[in-house]
């Protein structure tokens, strides 16, 4: 029983907890012991990778251990200090942020293994002198710092246009689907030389890097604000890919598996967002959604005519009257973290015996699951929070709907309109209610760049300003 | 520009003081007749208050705009004499039914704005007054007949007995019969209602009505939201069903107008077989009637005591709200007219909605307009000619399309093909690497197989703690660097110390906001052991 052997045990022991971890996480009462077991499987895989690393330190045991001691101090106390300060309204850029580190890592790992382990010509390790063995390990390597690549500069983007500090629409380069061809083609080009390279592969490695960090730019650069849901999960599964395959060019088949959960997750997460907008995963992927309102504007018919604008104090009244209400948040009242006057108004209404509902959109936010996450924070119990499957039905049974800040989600368009560019999307109907509130800051159009027709029914009322301002003015009329 | 409001004779008056303080602030000079408003609970003073001038009885037909509720039989009539050429003239015409008036209109010169051919798309829906005054009709029905029937329609229990609830049926779920299902419901009658539309029996049911069925009367889920002609079929079947409704029934309310005629609906051995003090309330009457002893505009008394209400004027039995929804139509039209707020009414011609409202203009007869493009396939396009009519409001009507949009391409045979390609290529690259690395591949494998099996299953209120969470763990990229952290080579140690900062700060932050996340949801007090 060697150092090594009881390491694989414990890995072992941390890949079943990962995987008990995320199956704790799919219902709400199990979610915290979940967390739990996932930071027990993280210790245990931690301190035994500190022994493993320890047992196999070619430099002095101590500076090792002070130089991992380190590092997991600055990642403690970075860590944390991010954790406790962050807002729920930022956490889109957070998730963003850290999945630019797991991107970034895979790039180190990716080249300090070549390092270790360099020409294919006589090295030692576990690929030896085996010809096939080596470029096996080569191709990982290769693999590996690509998609890690990717992964880091497209989080990088998307982090920044999630904080506001990029531009939130699509860049649109002439010709972009054509650069990424190129791009990827140029990859494999460098894939040849480095494999043929030798001891010099070092070049082919770094010009590949330089390409795939611009790819990674460059291909999130031309997504939209509002298929950011999309792209983070898909960042989400691309981190997870980049940690398999640091997995592959180690032989840890820990890395391999908690990889393989983590992109899978991140893939089926993609996939459900593309299917509540009624899109291909590729059509999101290659971008441009959105960009030319005007265009797309056109295309559908141009239904302008008038709106009926209303006031806080009619909207209490109607509240008052009313005998069930359904509030639909969207990515605007994360904007106007309205969130907290929103729960008083609710928690006053149910105090009063109305039936107060949460109905949320699976695309809503910036986030799969942004507004969930956003209401908790907020007080609201889960169970008042139901997803659009679960309430649709009762819409036509409900009173009053408050829509706060959502705007492409709630489009009757998706339904009625063919010509729409959001034909086909799944929407929340609350255009059955008897009567629909909508707080909007101005008549512009949604993400997607579509009028509503939804704001012209003769059972809507506008409620222009800030959604937070005018909730609070609601919430003392009441 | 002046707007007159002259006194036409009726209780009704298209303007009460609230909307012509409206069309002061557009900028109008608004005069009304003396003792226009009186009918409608609207004194003069009440109109000088908000700005308008009262001013004595024809003067207001000189105006520059004048608006009546009902045009004028002739313009010869001493009032309607005054209207000038180049006036505008805004009131329910009824262009289809009265040719030799907009003849009229057309020679005077007069622009006629009919409020009664209000195009049904949904931006005009706030100038339509027929929804309106079909409402106000549905809501009268009831109460006249609750006037005429001698008992409470809610059922009371007292000391001195009981007495059963009244049993109210209505035929036709359109705006009018919804309208009379709410009156009659709230005044506590047992309500049933047919519909030859399949789909409005969810509408029924919500205003609380209980709906009659008649499977072989139903028709096909109409596509325009409006009630078809019955086949023979069809008929007896509706007629059969209506037979066993009315026998039953204390109050009969019937509201069929299929495309503006009036079909049979309670033949008069139906009313025979009517309890005596029974009502039996038209609301087709101005369309010839669904009742066979219905005689517009009239009450009759059936030989067995049933009371036959064929009233065509039921929206003017209610003067102050309808005055008032009449008021607001043409301020809106007015204010759709103007739009700088200089008081000068400057409507524009192409406007689907000003073009399918214009009967008379320049000399020349507008009626009928060129069919309206509407934007939703779904929305109901023919114009109604009468109140009364079973008219699906749009919003009703679209969820029609709702089947359309849900529909998905299968996968195409190119998609197999990849699949089958990528699991080709998979299986070669497992097979030509060496044994050890194929173990790792299976790992690979099977864990992408769990991992989709989990990760289907998490709620999707939980997305974002997965996701920081499946963030977490992936900085287990972290052993990676730490493993590398022993090297001899002094850049590897450096790659893998930054590796290993980033990636830890990804394990502590990660966890930490998950748990930070977690601690946030909780259900409602009280309902713990609810699951």
């Amino acid at each position: 029983m060697s150092v090594e052997s009881v390491v694989q045990a414990v890995y072992l022991v941390a890949a079943v907890l990962f995987v008990l971890s995320l199956a704790g996480l799919s219902k709400q009462e199990t979610a915290r012991r979940g967390v739990l077991l996932g930071m027990t499987g993280m210790g245990l895989a931690l301190v035994a990778t500190v022994a493993l690393a320890l047992d196999r330190s070619e430099r002095p045991v101590g500076v090792t251990a002070g130089l991992i001691l380190l590092v997991l101090l600055v990642g403690a106390a970075v860590g944390t200090w991010r954790a406790r300060t962050v807002e729920m309204t930022q956490m889109p850029e957070l998730i963003a942020l850290l999945h630019s580190f797991v991107g970034a890592a895979a790039v180190l790992v990716g080249f300090g293994s070549y390092l270790t382990d360099p020409g294919s010509a006589g090295s030692d390790g576990t690929a030896g002198a085996d010809g096939a063995g080596a470029t096996v390990h080569l191709v990982e390597v290769f693999l590996g710092v690509l998609i890690g690549a990717v992964t880091f500069t497209g989080s990088v983007v998307a982090f920044g246009k999630l904080s506001a500090r990029l531009r939130s629409s699509p860049l649109l380069l002439p010709g972009r689907n054509w650069l990424n061809l190129a791009a990827l083609l140029a990859c494999g080009g460098l894939l040849w030389w480095f494999l043929t390279a030798g001891e010099s592969g070092l070049v082919p490695l770094l010009l590949m890097t330089v390409v795939a960090l611009a790819l990674g730019w460059h291909l999130v650069a031309a997504i939209g604000g509002g298929d950011m849901p999309v792209v983070v999960s898909m960042l989400n599964s691309y981190s997870g890919w980049a940690a398999a395959a640091a997995g592959f060019m180690l032989g840890n088949d820990l890395l391999i598996i908690t990889g393989a959960l983590v992109g899978s997750s991140g893939a089926i997460l993609s996939y459900l967002m593309c299917r509540a907008m009624n899109r291909s995963f590729v059509s999101v992927i290659l971008g441009g959604f959105g960009a030319e309102p005007g265009v797309v504007a056109q295309g559908a018919p141009a239904e302008q005519g008038t709106y009926r604008e209303t006031t806080a104090l009619e909207v209490a009244d109607r509240l008052t009257a009313a005998r069930s209400v359904i509030v639909v948040p969207g990515y605007g009242m994360a904007v106007a973290k309205a969130q907290y006057p929103v729960a008083d108004l609710v928690a006053r209404l149910t105090a009063r015996g109305t039936t107060v509902r949460f109905g949320i959109h699976p695309v809503a936010g910036r986030l799969p699951g942004h507004m969930n996450v956003l209401l908790a924070e907020a007080k609201v119990p889960y169970d008042q929070v139901l997803g659009m499957d679960e309430i649709n039905d009762d819409f036509a049974t409900t009173d009053v709907v408050l829509v706060i800040g959502a705007n492409d989600t709630v489009n009757p368009a998706a339904q009625d309109d063919p010509a729409s560019p959001i034909a086909g999307m799944p929407v929340l109907e609350v255009w059955q209610a008897r009567e629909v509130v909508v707080f909007k800051r101005s008549m512009a159009t949604g993400y997607a760049g579509v009028q509503n027709p939804l704001f012209f029914r003769e059972n809507t009322a506008m409620l222009f300003g800030d959604a937070k301002d005018q909730v609070e003015l609601i919430v003392q009329a009441l | 520009m002046r707007i007159g409001i002259p006194d036409d004779g009726g209780p009704l008056v298209p303007a009460t003081p609230a909307t012509a303080g409206r069309l002061v602030g557009l900028g109008y000079d608004v005069v009304v007749a003396a003792g226009a408003g009186a009918g409608a609970g609207f004194p003069d003073a009440a109109y000088a208050a908000a700005g308008a001038a009262v001013v004595p009885g024809g003067e207001a037909w000189a105006a520059d705009v004048v608006a009546v509720t009902r045009a004028p039989e002739h313009l010869t009539a001493p009032g309607p004499a005054a209207l000038r050429p180049g006036a505008v003239l805004i009131a329910q015409i009824a262009p289809a039914a009265r040719p030799d008036l907009v003849r009229e209109l057309a020679a005077r010169g007069v622009t006629a704005l009919a409020l009664d051919a209000v195009p049904r798309i949904s931006r005009a829906q706030s100038l339509d007054v027929l929804s309106a005054l079909s409402n106000v009709a549905g809501y009268r029905a009831v109460v006249e007949a609750a006037a005429e029937f001698g008992g409470m329609f809610s059922g009371q229990v007292t000391a001195a007995g009981t007495t059963p609830p009244a049993n109210v049926f209505v035929i036709g779920a359109g705006v009018a019969g919804l309208a009379a299902i709410g009156a009659a419901g709230s005044l506590g009658a047992q309500v049933r209602a047919f519909d030859v539309r399949p789909e409005v029996a969810e509408q029924i049911e919500s205003m609380g009505a209980t709906v009659v069925r008649a499977d072989d009367a139903a028709q096909q889920v109409s596509a325009d939201g409006y009630a078809q002609a019955l086949t023979a079929d069809q008929e007896a079947a509706a007629l059969r069903a209506y037979a066993v409704e009315t026998a039953r029934a204390d109050i009969v309310v019937t509201t069929a107008l299929v495309r503006g005629t009036a079909p049979t609906t309670i033949t008069a051995e139906m009313v025979a077989r009517m309890r005596p003090g029974g009502v039996v309330v038209d609301l087709a009457a101005p369309g010839g009637g669904n009742c066979e002893l219905t005689v517009p505009g009239e009450r009759v008394v059936s030989d067995n005591g049933v009371v036959v209400l064929g009233y065509t004027d039921l929206p003017d039995r209610m003067p102050r709200h309808t005055s008032e929804l009449l008021g607001t139509a043409v301020a809106n039209l007015v204010q759709l007219g103007t739009p700088e707020r200089d008081g000068r009414l400057a409507l524009d011609p192409d406007d689907v909605v000003v073009r399918g409202m214009t009967v008379a203009a320049g000399g020349e007869v507008l009626w009928p307009p060129p069919p309206v493009a509407v934007s939703a396939p779904a929305a109901p396009v023919p114009s109604a000619e009468e109140p009364g009519e079973p008219a699906g409001t749009p919003a009703r009507a679209a969820g029609g399309a709702r089947a359309a949009g849900g529909a998905r391409p299968a996968p195409s045979f190119a998609r197999w093909v990849l699949v089958a390609l990528g699991a080709v290529l998979a299986a070669l690259a497992v097979a030509a690497s060496p044994p050890d690395q194929a173990a790792h591949f299976t790992v690979l494998a099977l864990a992408v197989v769990v991992g989709f099996y989990v990760i289907s299953h998490v709620s999707h209120a939980l997305h974002t703690p997965l996701m920081s969470q499946t963030n977490a763990i992936s900085g287990i990229i972290l052993v990676g660097g730490m493993l590398q952290i022993g090297s001899a080579d002094p850049v590897v140690t450096t790659l893998a110390v930054l590796a290993s900062a980033v990636a830890s700060i990804n394990i502590f932050g990660g966890f930490l906001v998950t748990h930070r996340m977690l601690g946030m949801f909780h259900h409602s007090p009280g309902e713990g052991d609810r699951r």
